[in-house]
């Protein structure tokens, strides 16, 4: 091996060691309010269960953490992804919008769900247990539909 | 070789010490409120004092905007559609609404945050679900008119080809027809159903 190799893997070493003491946000705020989606809306059990599954991981304030997040960079990578996934849909503060945007983020969950597009593939890769299979689909888009109705009534 | 190998068991043997729990939710709120600040850094606009100066300029600026947003999308015109966006959702900002009671403000300050919500998913997002969002505001525009009202004649248009046959609706300043939910594939599906005057 030569000089610069060893050197290289040298630093390389230090800095992934280095990187595994930088303290890291973790999304798990207790308490779970009434203004969480699944305790505002009373939601069936199987319902609620789904949805915890496939989309408090990013839209709620408590994240189920796989036991690679405790690596870095990989927890810092997670921990940017939540934060997006919570600043476009917090599940957990829903019950605190207004009833407009509660039917405006309905509206956007319903076509994300319908087209596919969440949850996202990427995260569908390492977290089957969040897949929506075609009965799923359809449980959610029925549920989310008649809290729409609800809201507009 | 052998640096290697004692490199990776001692990180696995220091994965458990990388763990630290913090709840911080203001850490995190801190976040948000940075990538929504570099997001508005992006798109600069010439918005400010002369916006808040005066109500009419302002629900003018946001009819324009609005405008904007559908002439391009009628142009197929994802770029365009994007900057009319960005620009709605800033002129949310601008409209001056202390001359209306209370009860009143509360409204018109929730269809705000759902059309500033709007317009900035239009700022980035690719051309069907810009399509989507502009359908999804046209309600909420409709309403904040109902409130603060017009200052041009506009006409609530529909075509019930939309969404899979559900139908969608927008608003244009002339009865012709020129369809922004499909653009070229589509240009003149659509009728008039409704027209907002000026009182």
């Amino acid at each position: 091996m030569r000089k610069w190799h060893r050197v290289a893997l040298g630093v390389l070493f230090i800095v992934l060691v280095g990187i595994q003491f930088v303290p890291v946000q973790r999304n798990e705020i207790e308490p779970v309010t009434n203004a969480d989606f699944i305790e505002h809306y009373e939601s069936p059990v199987v319902i609620g269960n789904i949805i915890r599954a496939s989309c408090y991981d990013c839209h709620s304030n408590q994240t189920k953490y796989p036991w690679y997040s405790n690596v870095q960079p990989i927890g810092f990578l997670l921990q940017n992804h939540i934060s997006e996934g919570k600043s476009e849909l917090n599940l957990s503060e829903f019950g605190l919008l207004s009833n407009r945007m509660k039917r405006t983020k309905l509206k956007s969950i319903l076509s994300q769900i319908d087209n596919d597009k969440m949850p996202m593939p990427s995260y569908l890769f390492l977290h089957s247990e969040a897949k929506l299979d075609s009965l799923k689909k359809t449980l959610l888009v029925s549920y989310f539909d008649s809290i729409l109705v609800d809201i507009d009534r | 070789m052998l640096v290697l190998i004692l490199s990776v068991s001692l990180s696995l043997s220091l994965i458990a010490c990388g763990n630290s729990n913090q709840n911080n939710q203001e850490e995190s709120a801190k976040q948000h409120d940075h990538s929504a600040m570099s997001h508005e850094a992006d798109h600069s606009m010439p918005t400010g004092s002369e916006m808040s100066m005066d109500e009419n300029k302002s629900m003018t600026d946001l009819i324009d905007d609005y405008l904007a947003l559908k002439t391009a999308l009628v142009q197929d015109d994802s770029k365009a559609a994007a900057n009319a966006g960005q620009k709605l959702a800033e002129a949310t900002s601008g409209l001056d609404i202390s001359t209306f009671d209370a009860p009143k403000q509360a409204v018109i300050k929730e269809i705000l945050e759902v059309l500033k919500e709007h317009g900035e998913h239009i700022a980035k997002s690719e051309i069907a679900h810009q399509r989507e969002h502009f359908e999804g505001m046209t309600k909420d525009f409709m309403d904040l008119l109902a409130q603060v009202g017009t200052d041009r004649t506009l006409y609530k248009q529909y075509c019930p080809m939309y969404n899979k046959g559900n139908g969608g609706s927008w608003l244009s300043a002339s009865q012709e027809i020129k369809n922004p939910l499909f653009g070229s594939k589509m240009l003149t599906c659509g009728s008039v159903k409704e027209t907002i005057s000026m009182k």
